[in-house]
């Protein structure tokens, strides 16, 4: 049983904590259950499980701390441990970026986990491949696919008086559909704290469709597009945005946020003004743990509204350096949608190419946040409101904040990954050149 | 230390990376890395429940894995000491097949009882999946090797040195590049032991002490007048050695253009980190680079990772045979080309071989994670595709009796799969030096070290950039360059391969962080080679403003 109720996580806390003798000393326990199945060939490839279970015991004499871990909670364990990061922080060279534990913390709600989702079983796993597999088998398609499932627990308490508790669940699953030409491929993911919320038949039938529709492509010029992207499209530069509004590299000069003359960009306008991104742990489609690694409660807070940086995250101590409030890092990002459906951002198209997902995304300037990456499983050339035909890979160069500047139209939101994301229409999105790949 | 921490304080200049599970362990006294762990009879036995479990469940093949992996990391940033982190990684991965079909599971619990069970349910996993089984499992054959063992052939175990040692020379390091013009600079050593123990069966028990040790900085120079930055890396490899890499020896130094130092055998850091601030603010106003095609001359450290992604990947035959379509993709270098035994796949003077016995080479082992032992084997022979890279399970597709030994698993938690060796260029056989490759170019540009990289998911279309570049004009270099990215296509690229250095300029790249599968796996893996020059490549500027 990896799996503790917040009642047996306090006791077995409050037990090491009792064996404590130094200034502070902070206690993470954890455990987790989790498993998956992997297909490909349209047959069963490899699966397993994992189970661990932790606790990490950091105890400090000012601004020193050593770290203690142990898998096993008897009382003569958690004495071990205890002495022993005790030991270890005697001899460690102070941090001048320690921070004392915080105090207490009033947290909200969590709702992040669901009993079916940690009741999985491998007979189920083996199901929701097999309904992935045969629909491909019947279209002359082959499916490979990855279901992955974890439950499990995260626990705080500290020598100040902070107690947190959070437990979760998470299913997320991918599929990519190849025709057995070769000629075609697509792709679907779908991801949900909920197993049941989780169709997996639905994606695979959606990825089918793709593959089918994306068959023999056609080579077209690269260059700048109007592009339609999916929420898969743009989820991960987005996320690389987002991940980029770190107050201490941006006051340091190093970041896309550093202005010239010095100082940053924050309360700027950097996007479009229709762009609002924000995070907020209490969605109830993309819900997180009201607290983070360090105890501090997550809150809803906007980063990017009407176009303007509204927020910069700041770690305890850089904050405290700044003479700043922290703010926490997000733990999801949620983009504001239009009601456009993809149907109607196509109809509005005159000339442009619709992107299932861009792939292989790596930084190439960090001062201006560039990217390159590919399309991948499902390129489409748009003209005069309807889909055309397939058109053959591109690799891009682009920022997102070029990309945000260039919005044209928002579309609705689906659930990527933890985030909620829209439909976009982007105009002139750079393309470099073109890729024999299917 | 919590896994949020390591994250940050391995952000090394602009771009941090996430470590996996395993490389991050429980953390432990810096002694406790000297204890000597369980016992190789112990092993044996724990070993022996698995087997034995499996048999008795009807399993038709069972190996089981007992990893003990010890880490230890020190991050530091300019004069701070950040953290000094020692993890072990105790545990034991059993697979078995079962019905023709794979299971497995793992447990750190390594006792009788609970390899017992973990034994039960990888067997279980097995049944449960072989219902939608099509293709049941194959495996080549294999010798059983009885009780064997092997050593990664070090000179200093870097758990012998006092880590007050390594924080002095990263501390100077520090020093150096900030007297030197740095604004900022991260520096990390990363040093790994995997105490990993193989038992099947098929009658082998091998035990194997793998040592691996990286050393790497970021050094970022700012204008913020201008509200410009530039950051220069490290020209250190992650080497298959142990801490005696880090002693500087002058005899494994080689020197490139413009006062560069590069590194073969041995690295010097203060070295590296004083040249690397004066380059960062050089880089700072160097000359932006005006697109075209050029000759470029790329240097072991740079074009290892060009190696890896256009000819390592695409010859995985997981990848060529479709297993994983779904993540890494699949490969252009399909079976009927290989099949024809004329599939062109660069010039004449392109021998790239797989080698997984290389001496100071990341992938260095006795054996595989499936009890095979290792080899050398080609890959391109005179620029023809000949071979692939296979394990027991894929060996009978490509009409070989013996799999190559290339099978791999991250740790004992992890399933092991077909996995990348040591892919390596094999140097050019007439005496030639890099000196002399860069008077023969008219219009080109030298690039050294590892930057962006991004490939397609069947490994034609690419681009990459470095960490520095440098323009040369009718046979001699003419200053520093920025925005510097080159795009092709695999097959093209390999056939504009023009001229290559002889041996005495060979060296290793590597990389700490080579990932596949699902769920994700990383390898650790070098490629060799020496300065080599590529006609007429597409040169795109990756200059811009927002």
């Amino acid at each position: 049983m990896a799996i503790y109720t917040k009642e047996e996580a306090r006791a077995i806390m409050e037990k090491a904590l009792s064996f404590s003798t130094a200034d502070s000393c902070e206690i993470n326990l954890s455990g987790s259950e989790s498993g998956n199945i992997r297909y490909a060939r349209n047959t069963v490839s490899t699966a397993g499980h994992r189970s661990n279970q932790t606790l990490v015991v950091q105890s400090s004499y000012g601004k020193r701390s050593g770290t203690a871990t142990v898998d096993e909670f008897d009382d003569a364990s958690l004495e071990r441990v205890v002495k022993r990061a005790e030991e270890l922080a005697k001899l460690s060279p102070e941090n001048p970026e320690f921070m004392e534990p915080l105090g207490p913390q009033e947290y909200d709600e969590s709702t992040t986990y669901v009993e079916a989702t940690a009741k999985i079983t491998p007979e189920q796993r083996a199901e929701i491949a097999r309904a992935s597999i045969e629909p491909a088998r019947a279209k002359d398609v082959t499916s490979a696919g990855f279901l992955n499932d974890s439950a499990g627990f995260s626990a705080m308490m500290n020598s100040n008086g902070l107690f947190a508790y959070n437990q979760a669940t998470n299913a997320s699953f991918s599929v990519t559909m190849r025709t057995n030409d070769g000629t075609g491929s697509g792709w679907a993911t779908r991801d949900a704290n909920d197993i049941a919320k989780l169709n997996a038949e639905e994606a695979s039938k959606s990825a089918i469709d793709k593959a089918l529709m994306s068959r023999k492509a056609k080579a077209i010029e690269p260059g700048k597009y109007t592009v339609i992207l999916e929420p898969a499209a743009s989820e991960q530069l987005l996320g690389n945005m987002f991940g980029s509004l770190n107050a201490r590299t941006a006051d340091e000069g190093r970041s896309f946020m550093s202005k010239e003359g010095g100082g940053t960009k924050l309360g700027e306008k950097i996007v479009d003004e229709r762009v609002n991104i924000w995070s907020d742990p209490r969605h109830p489609e993309v819900p997180t743990a009201p607290w983070n690694g360090n105890g501090q409660p997550v809150k809803k807070m906007n980063w990017i509204e009407n176009g303007v940086v509204k927020n910069l995250a700041y770690s305890r101590y850089w904050a405290e350096q700044q003479g700043k409030d922290a703010v926490p890092f997000p733990s999801n990002a949620i983009m504001e949608g239009g009601d456009a459906s993809l149907e109607d951002m196509i109809k509005d198209t005159k000339r442009g190419i619709l992107v299932t997902r861009l792939w292989y995304i790596r930084t190439v300037d960090p001062q201006t946040l560039l990217y390159t990456g590919l399309t991948r499983d499902g390129t489409f050339f748009i003209e005069n409101g309807k889909l055309k035909h397939p058109i053959k890979n591109f690799r891009f160069n682009e920022s997102p904040i070029i990309m945000l500047n260039n919005l044209e139209t928002l579309g609705q939101q689906v659930r990527i990954n933890g985030n909620l994301i829209p439909y976009m229409k982007v105009r002139d999105f750079t393309f470099t050149s073109l890729s024999d790949a299917v | 230390m919590k896994r949020r921490d390591f994250v940050q304080l391995a952000g090394l200049g602009a771009g941090a990376f996430m470590l996996p599970t395993h490389l991050m362990g429980n953390s432990i006294p810096v002694e406790a890395l000297l204890a000597p762990g369980m016992d190789v009879a112990t092993k044996k036995q724990m070993a022996d429940v698995a087997l034995n479990t499996a048999r008795s469940l009807g399993a038709s093949y069972a190996d089981a894995r007992i990893g003990r992996y010890l880490n230890q990391y020190v991050f530091t940033r300019e004069d701070k000491v950040q953290n000094v982190v020692n993890t072990e990684s105790f545990g034991i991965g059993v697979r078995v097949i079962a019905n023709g079909t794979w299971g497995f599971a793992s447990t750190n619990s390594v006792t009788p009882d609970g390899i017992k069970k973990a034994t039960e349910q990888a067997v279980a996993i097995a049944k449960a999946n072989s219902k939608i089984q099509k293709e049941p499992v194959k495996l080549a054959p294999v010798q059983g090797h009885g009780e064997v063992s092997w050593k990664t052939p070090i000179k200093k175990d870097f758990k012998d040195v006092p880590v007050s040692e390594k924080v002095d020379l990263l501390l100077k390091a520090n020093a150096s590049a900030m007297e030197n013009g740095a604004n900022f600079v991260n520096s990390a050593l990363f040093m790994v032991n995997e105490q990993k123990y193989f038992a099947s069966t098929e009658g082998s028990y091998i035990d194997q002490d793998v040592h691996r040790i990286w050393p790497t900085f970021g050094v970022t120079a700012i204008d913020r007048s201008a509200g410009k930055f530039k950051s220069r890396q490290a020209l250190s490899a992650p080497m298959g050695m142990g801490y005696e890499y880090m002693d500087g020896l002058a005899s494994e130094k080689i020197e490139g253009p413009e006062g560069l130092n590069l590194y073969r055998n041995s690295y010097d850091i203060v070295e590296d980190a004083t040249l690397a601030a004066k380059q960062a603010k050089e880089m700072l106003s160097a000359k932006s680079v005006d697109p075209g095609k050029y000759d470029l001359v790329l240097e072991p450290n740079h074009l290892g990772l060009t190696i890896h992604e256009s000819v390592g990947h695409p010859l995985e035959l997981d990848r060529v045979l479709g297993y994983e379509a779904n993540y890494a993709g699949t490969s252009f270098a399909t079976l009927d080309k290989w099949k024809t035994k004329d599939f062109n796949y660069g010039s004449d003077i392109v021998n790239l071989v797989a080698d997984k016995t290389q001496p100071h080479s990341l992938g260095q082992v006795g054996y595989d994670d499936e009890g095979v032992k290792c080899k050398k084997w080609d890959l391109v022979r005179n620029g023809t595709l000949v071979n692939y890279q296979a394990i027991r399970d894929q060996a009978h597709i490509i009409n070989e009796d013996e799999s190559h030994g290339c099978c791999y698993s991250q740790s004992w938690n992890d399933v092991q799969f077909q996995r990348m060796p040591n892919v390596s260029l094999e140097a050019g056989t007439e005496p030639y030096s890099a000196k002399q490759m860069i008077e023969d170019t008219e219009k080109g540009i030298y690039i050294a070290g590892r930057g962006s990289y991004s490939i397609d998911q069947q490994r034609y279309n690419f681009q990459f950039g470095g960490t520095v570049f440098y323009e040369i004009k009718d046979g001699k270099i003419a200053g520093m360059l920025n925005d510097v990215a080159y795009q092709s296509n695999t097959q093209e690229f390999w056939n504009s391969c023009a001229k290559i250095c002889d041996k005495d300029d060979y060296r290793l790249f590597g990389s700490f962080f080579d990932g596949k599968g699902q769920p994700s796996q990383i390898s650790a893996v070098s490629h060799g080679s020496s300065t080599t020059r590529f006609n007429g490549v597409n040169v795109i500027n990756t200059g811009r403003t927002i």
